[in-house]
């Protein structure tokens, strides 16, 4: 009976996930900015996470926690760099009309 | 003891299944940069996490719940650096938000 329960959850949560992976990746897609994609491709990593999490508990092989745990750490790595890049880059060509930084401010 | 833990492993998984649509929803319909990253950081780091530590409870194996324990550590750690930077980036490079 509990078998059952864990198996319906289980399905539900690979549907659930996969719809998550879908919306994301249609905002990596479509997002107006440089800054939306890469935060869609953090949230991807996210979810991705998850869902091999769902297929170790599926397939019985735990050995896919640790394949999780290395793809946290290089999203992480990822990101980072990312924002690196946003911060160097400057946001000059896909914003229309976005005011200039004021002159002597500060970070 | 089995029927309850898969009963605890189920409520873990729908629990952070429901986290994770839900950052997705957030970053589809907010309206904003920063909204938007409010939505998944947060909230997409509590669902991948749930989701881990469910498939640390189902394999009653302490190796795996020491490895899950690690990879929530590293994901809680990590992903509000990584939400703070990308939000300084955009700040300093002129977005203001809505």
């Amino acid at each position: 009976m509990t078998e059952k329960i864990l198996q319906a959850a289980l399905s539900l949560s690979f549907i659930l996930v996969g719809l998550s992976l879908l919306m994301i990746v249609w905002r990596f897609l479509r997002g107006p900015t440089l800054a939306d994609r890469v935060v869609a491709l953090d949230t991807l990593t996210a979810a991705a996470m998850g869902l091999i999490a769902l297929v170790a508990i599926r397939s019985g092989f735990s050995l896919f926690v640790d394949i999780a745990v290395v793809l946290g750490l290089v999203g992480f790595l990822a990101t980072v760099v990312f924002a690196r890049f946003l911060l160097m880059r400057g946001a000059e060509d896909e914003l229309p009309a976005q005011p200039q930084r004021r002159k002597g401010r500060r970070r | 003891m089995t029927s309850a833990l898969d009963l605890l492993v189920a409520a873990l998984l729908v629990a952070g299944a429901f986290f994770t649509f839900t950052a997705a929803l957030g970053l589809v319909r907010l309206p904003d940069l920063y909204t938007r990253m409010h939505a998944a950081s947060k909230v997409g780091t509590a669902g991948s996490g749930l989701l881990l530590l469910a498939a640390g409870l189902h394999a009653q194996d302490g190796a795996v719940v020491a490895r899950v324990l690690v990879g929530l550590g590293f994901l809680v750690l990590g992903a509000p650096v990584a939400a703070h930077l990308i939000a300084r980036a955009a700040r300093r490079t002129g977005f203001e938000p809505e």
